[in-house]
């Protein structure tokens, strides 16, 4: 199992949860598993058949648009992190 | 028992001595050859007059300071004082201390300015700023000269909200010469659950005016320079020309995030970024052309709906507090030149879980704005790139 970082904006559609378990040795396979139990996420992080623009994701603190991308892999005990921009300053 | 004279006698000699004629062509050796070039004497002679390039340890303190400054023990320094004695004992301190190749000055400063060489008057501060910045005056990373540094600088806050409070008033307690406040806004009564700049009797006024009140009343050292209007393409280049040499981000919309993105790396000015969102916070710092810029990490915006801003999902009071005082942190080493900035770095700061991660940025050669081939080069409609409706090219 590897762990979901789920950012603030989007807890209303993971129950509230700060972090979840998944399944899947990929960044594709992970998101899968992510969106059939959480299906309202989809909108938020996948785009076509890629990972949406306005949404970075970090595997062991590295962006995977610069590794491999969704076939980046996971490997157990990693920590995925998925990232909005937030613009709130004041 | 040996006098002065003649334990002075003896310690010249076991040391190294170096005259002025000699003393002056080492010096003008390229680094990294160069010697480590030390003034021990006392604080008033230092502010006096000394050698350019020196650093300035009183003899009292050599010993103790010494390997903050010069942690290579096989790096040359060359020493020297008024006249040559005080110098000649700290050279031994130093042998003692197993620093190998240590020379002194023989005739001090005296023979150097007698000789017609080249002096500099140090600025220094007076009594009462040595006294408001005494603590950061120990601190081998600031010192004097850092200090001086600091009430040289000018740094400019985008917002004087949640981030720009915390973040301007240590900013003005550090004593940052100049600061720069923009912001439309007024004090409302939800902003005092964490708007710490402003206060209960400001409601109602000009935030930027508030603050540069509040400012004013920590530190007189600091001008603040307010603009009470919105950053926009129209006046953002007016307002940089003021010359500022930070930027430190603590707007609240998507749009003034691009915009002073795109403004930074057209004027080359580094910007400390923050953000925060009910319990979480991000910082880091972009530096053009040598680091990743926003555009870099977030080339598009989320549509509105998917980015609630504070107004709308909240935000935990203390949060710009942390969140804020780690971008003045930032900005003030920016400043001063010293340590390790958040350049290339996304600092990720959890309140609920009190958990700190960190996420590598890097800059995108492809980045519409400071990539290789850019394809913005003059500001667009910020407004419109943001409302996720379809932009024109």
């Amino acid at each position: 199992m590897k762990t979901v970082r789920i950012p603030p904006a989007l807890r209303s559609e993971t129950d509230g949860k700060r972090e979840v378990h998944a399944a899947g040795g990929t960044v594709r396979e992970l998101l899968d598993d992510l969106v059939s139990r959480f299906p309202n996420l989809r909108t938020q992080l996948v785009d076509g058949d890629d990972i949406a623009p306005f949404v970075n994701v970090y595997v062991e603190g590295e962006d995977v648009r610069t590794l491999d991308g969704l076939e980046t892999e996971v490997h157990d005990g990693s920590t995925v992190i998925l990232l909005p921009a937030m613009a709130g300053g004041a | 028992m040996a006098n002065y004279r003649d334990l002075l006698q003896q310690v010249k000699a076991e040391i190294d001595e170096v005259d002025v004629a000699r003393a002056r062509e080492i010096l003008d050796t390229g680094a990294p050859d160069r010697p480590l070039l030390v003034d021990v004497r006392e604080l008033d002679e230092w502010s006096e007059g000394r050698i350019p390039g020196a650093i300035h340890i009183p003899r009292g303190f050599l010993e103790s300071r010494i390997e903050q400054a010069a942690p290579d023990r096989a790096h040359p320094i060359l020493l020297y004082c008024a006249g040559g004695s005080r110098s000649a004992f700290a050279a031994k301190s130093l042998g003692e201390l197993g620093y190998a190749n240590v020379t002194s000055l023989a005739g001090g400063y005296t023979d150097w300015k007698r000789s017609g060489l080249p002096t500099e008057m140090p600025r220094s501060l007076d009594a009462a700023k040595r006294r408001r910045y005494s603590r950061h005056l120990l601190i081998p990373e600031v010192g004097e000269e850092g200090q001086l540094k600091l009430l040289d600088s000018r740094i400019l806050l985008i917002g004087a909200g949640g981030l720009g409070s915390p973040a301007s008033l240590y900013l003005a307690a550090a004593g940052v010469g100049r600061l720069g406040i923009v912001d439309d806004d007024r004090v409302d009564e939800s902003n005092l659950q964490r708007q710490i700049a402003h206060s209960t009797e400001r409601l109602g006024e000009w935030k930027a005016d508030s603050a540069r009140r509040t400012i004013e009343a920590l530190n007189p050292d600091v001008e603040v320079v307010t603009y009470k209007e919105r950053i926009t393409s129209e006046n953002v280049d007016r307002i940089l020309a003021d010359g500022w040499q930070v930027i430190v981000d603590g707007a609240d919309n998507f749009p003034t995030r691009y915009l002073i993105n795109d403004a930074s790396v057209w004027h080359d000015v580094p910007v400390v970024h923050g953000s925060i969102y009910r319990f979480e916070g991000q910082v880091t710092v972009f530096t053009p052309h040598a680091g990743p810029c926003y555009r870099c990490l977030f080339p598009t915006p989320p549509p509105p709906e998917m980015a609630p801003s504070c107004a709308e999902g909240g935000v935990l009071g203390v949060l710009p507090g942390i969140v804020g005082s780690l971008q003045a942190s930032e900005a003030l080493k920016l400043a001063l030149g010293a340590g390790e900035s958040l350049a290339g770095r996304l600092l990720l700061f959890d309140a609920l879980a009190t958990e700190f991660n960190e996420v590598t940025l890097r800059r995108d050669p492809d980045c519409p704005v400071c990539g290789e081939h850019p394809t913005i080069t003059e500001y667009i409609d910020y407004v419109e790139f943001c409302s996720g409706r379809p932009t024109h090219a």
